[in-house]
């Protein structure tokens, strides 16, 4: 989670960092810093506190219940200092976060923005629900939330900005200020992007790659999650029918003289042992979250490569636009016709154009390759200068995702470990109680 | 030891009826009747000279005796029997399986110390037949199900062949142990004839004559004495849990097989993952590895749940079967003695003494009902143990279930840990 992939020393508001965690925070700070300095998270704690029910009247003038996340920030200094100040306070629902991250979407287009937690349940086994209401999505979805925050909070090019600042610290005001952005118009269409990627010619090789790693990645995720689903709903049903010899043994144990005892305990162990599957599954559940957020951050960081092929695109056909005027230039001055043209055809057919017409076309022409060859410049640098952010974002993306996912296997091996320890500890006991029979 | 005829009261071994105090003045003395006629026959050297019961070594297996775990201990048993080896035979007739019958004893009925013969099903059967012929007041243990539907179960497959080999091997040690079956001339026979089918030819002649005897019919019984209503009751609850286990155990052997369909699915994804991975490759390499050591692990407990298990749970059905049985044919002793002393008692003339007949019938009764209790006793005995035996089973085949898996991500833990250490150097 953030709290391990973040380059700075993150003081988290409600989790502890473990000796590993932390021991994995110094290593990182050894390594090159990107950009050291005082990024949102070293100078403000920040925590997704709690979640609270709320009714109100929604766009449509309807009444609708929905969730509010309480956002607590406190600057760390103060913490550092051991006074304990009540943290600064306020409340935001879903949709806030979504535009929130929307905006970092338009505004950092070069950044592998981190993803919200996902919108409805999804691959969910069958005892989980897959209501937005149920107290445990909430619960995942506050910690979900939070992480959001923290990775933001911490990303040496987002922590900076003001709207970020503003959406942790000003509880009204802060859409009015997002919406005046503007970043809306700037958002790039559907379309002109699935254009883009159809007509690019010459994309960076790197990013060409990193789409398809993003494409890669989604799918197994998909389907590790789907097989890890359909696995939970049949590991609840092995545990589960193993409570059935809980009564079967009692209801024995009823007419049997010195076997009695025994049996009798022994049920209560296979009673224990069909409940203990409710906390493995949950814990499997943590696992499947840390998952979850890759796959939304894949999402992520095709967005990046597709923006990537928008700007070499126009790039692109800016320099083919200027190609063709220079070439029609060209072809005017000399009076050559080297490319099929209806102009050239109708002046065949009706004559040639005046001595003037052709000075006044010239004319036009140039300015415009000027222009043409400006925008190109700019394109181009537009272009390189994207290249270059993307790409270190990029990297920094690898290196977190590396770090976290080994992370999470290694918390998915321990958990798997105290799974099989518990089994062995309740036939341990049950044993004693069959040998005591 | 028995003669050649099968006695009408063959309970008390190798004493006279009239040695024996009446079985239903006492419980406790009956049993112990059993007891000491067995000591005294463990003890017997082979030479045939008594030995001395005050001896330290009676006292010593007296004291075992009253031990709770009462199996005979290998110091006081004398005859040890093992079914093993199963071979095909195929002949024009027909294919079927023998089984090695090993026996080891120091018992003076034997010719030999040591005796190896084939039987096949066929013989077992035979065996029991006999047994129950010749033993009706006694609980004969059951053999596995006769009949095998064809088509459904292959009757040569390895696994059938072993479980039946298992069922027939716990015939043959129940009735080992039983003090007064294992001196029947019939088990001697099976355990030491080169060729049993003479004697089957004696045997079929025998057996119609015989098997009049006691089908004693249409006598109506009035009332079970409690204690045998008590049997009853408890088999009834008893057969009815059993089933319920099975039920369980066949459920839960099923989720893990559905369960394990979904753990196989896990290795090609990570594997496939691992393919496009530079810097994770190794670690999910590892976790694809560590599933399909799981997976296996699972595969080998349902495998063992239901060659093992399932298996002698269902016999133990059988085993009810037989001593519901055995409580009819008491019922029917009762009955009979009841109506025949009825008929008896109409008769004003007291004076005559109680005919032979209707004392026979009392003799029987209380016999059988003298047998019916000790073998219920030595039953519930043999029970909690089998139970016991099976149920730590269940419990030992999860543990290992289990360690094999710990054991597995364990071993995972330092080869994911270990990269993070390397790379952490190598910046």
């Amino acid at each position: 989670m953030a709290d391990s992939g973040s380059e700075d020393i993150a003081v988290i508001g409600n989790t502890d960092l473990t000796p590993s965690e932390s021991e994995n925070n110094i290593k990182n700070a050894k390594k090159p810093m990107i950009e050291k300095g005082t990024s949102l998270l070293k100078r403000m704690e920040i925590s997704v506190a709690e979640a609270e029910k709320r009714t109100g009247k929604n766009t449509v003038n309807m009444q609708e219940t929905y969730t509010v996340y309480l956002i607590e920030t406190r600057p760390v200094d103060a913490a550092l200092e051991g006074t304990n100040p009540v943290p600064d306070s306020l409340w935001r629902r879903y949709s806030e976060f979504e535009l929130l991250r929307n905006y970092l979407l338009v505004t950092y287009p070069f950044v592998v923005v981190p993803p919200l937690p996902e919108k409805r349940a999804e691959f969910v086994w069958h005892k989980l629900s897959a209501d937005n209401m149920d107290p445990d999505f909430v619960e995942r979805r506050r910690v979900g939330l939070e992480n959001f925050l923290l990775r933001v909070a911490s990303h040496p090019v987002l922590s900076y900005d003001k709207i970020l600042y503003s959406f942790l610290t000003e509880e009204n005001g802060w859409k009015e200020n997002v919406f005046e952005t503007g970043f809306q118009a700037k958002a790039d269409s559907r379309l002109k992007a699935l254009n883009a990627t159809f007509r690019v010619k010459n994309p960076d090789k790197r990013f060409a790659d990193m789409k398809h790693y993003g494409d890669d990645l989604q799918s197994v995720i998909s389907q590790l999650l789907r097989v890890r689903a359909r696995a939970a709903d049949r590991l609840y049903g092995v545990y589960k029918v193993h409570g059935n010899y809980g009564r079967v043994f009692s209801e024995w144990s009823a007419i049997e003289k010195e076997m009695g005892d025994g049996l009798q305990s022994a049920g209560h162990h296979m009673d224990a042992y069909a409940a203990s599957v409710d906390d493995i599954l949950e814990e499997e559940e943590h696992y499947a979250d840390q998952l979850k957020e890759y796959l939304f951050y894949a999402d992520s960081l095709r967005a990046v490569c597709k923006k990537h092929e928008l700007t070499q695109y126009e790039l692109e056909m800016t320099a083919q636009d200027l190609t063709s005027k220079k070439q029609q230039r060209e072809e005017l001055a000399t009076g050559t016709v080297r490319t099929f043209s209806l102009k050239g055809m109708t002046s065949k057919l009706f004559g040639q154009e005046t001595t003037e017409q052709r000075e006044a076309k010239l004319k036009m022409l140039e300015t415009q390759i000027e222009e043409g060859e400006e925008l190109v410049k700019e394109r181009n640098a537009e272009c390189e200068e994207f290249v270059k952010s993307a790409w270190v974002d990029v990297e920094m993306f690898k290196e977190q995702k590396d770090r976290d996912l080994r992370e999470a296997l290694i918390s998915y091996a321990i958990m798997q470990i105290s799974m099989c320890k518990k089994g062995i500890q309740v036939w341990n006991n049950a044993k004693e109680c069959f040998s005591k029979m | 030891m028995s003669t050649g005829t099968p006695k009408p009261l063959p309970s008390s071994g190798q004493k006279s009826l009239q040695d024996i105090c009446h079985p239903l003045s006492a419980d406790e003395s009956a049993l112990s009747l059993h007891n000491s006629s067995t000591v005294e026959k463990d003890l017997i050297l082979p030479n045939g000279t008594p030995l001395d019961t005050s001896s330290p070594a009676s006292s010593s297996s007296l004291l075992n005796r009253l031990q709770l775990d009462d199996d005979l201990d290998g110091e006081t048993r004398d005859l040890f029997v093992t079914v093993d080896d199963p071979k095909k035979h195929v002949s024009t007739m027909e294919t079927y399986i023998t089984y090695r019958v090993c026996t080891k004893t120091t018992r003076t009925e034997f010719d030999l110390p040591e005796y190896s013969v084939r039987r096949r099903y066929q013989d077992f059967d035979w065996l029991r037949n006999k047994l129950e012929e010749s033993q009706p007041t006694h609980l004969i243990p059951p053999l596995p199900e006769k009949f095998v539907m064809k088509g459904v179960v292959d009757r040569f497959s390895e696994e059938f062949v072993e479980t039946r080999k298992k069922a027939l091997d716990k015939f043959l040690k129940r009735v080992a142990d039983h003090p007064v079956l294992s001196f029947n001339e019939h088990f001697n026979a099976f355990l030491s004839a080169k060729d049993l089918n003479k004697r089957l030819g004696l045997a079929l002649l025998t057996k119609m004559g015989e098997s009049v005897k006691y089908v004693t019919g249409g006598y109506k019984l009035r009332g079970r004495p409690i204690e045998f209503a008590a049997m009853g009751d408890y088999l009834e609850v008893f057969t009815q849990k059993l089933g319920t286990i099975d039920r369980i155990a066949q459920r839960i052997i099923k989720e893990q097989l559905e369960y394990l369909a979904e753990l196989r699915e896990y290795r090609p994804v990570y594997s496939s993952w691992s393919s496009f991975e530079e810097d994770l490759h190794d670690p999910l390499e590892g976790v694809a590895g560590h599933v399909s050591n799981c997976s296996s692990a699972l595969e080998e407990l349902t495998e063992d749940m239901s060659e093992d298990f399932l298996p002698v749970l269902r016999e133990y059905v059988l085993y009810i079967e037989a001593m519901k049985n055995v409580l009819k044919k008491r019922d029917q002793v009762q009955a009979e003695y009841e109506t025949k002393l009825d008929l008896v008692v109409f008769r004003e003339d007291k004076k005559t003494p109680v005919p032979t007949d209707v004392e026979r019938c009392q003799d029987r009764l209380e016999c059988f009902n003298a047998d019916l209790k000790a073998d219920w006793d030595r039953w519930q005995n043999n029970k909690r143990q089998d139970f016991r035996q099976l149920l730590t089973g269940m419990a030992d085949k999860n543990i290992q279930y289990y360690e094999k898996c710990l054991a597995s991500w364990e071993s995972l833990i330092p080869l994911l840990q270990d990269k993070q250490e390397a790379k952490g150097e190598t910046n």
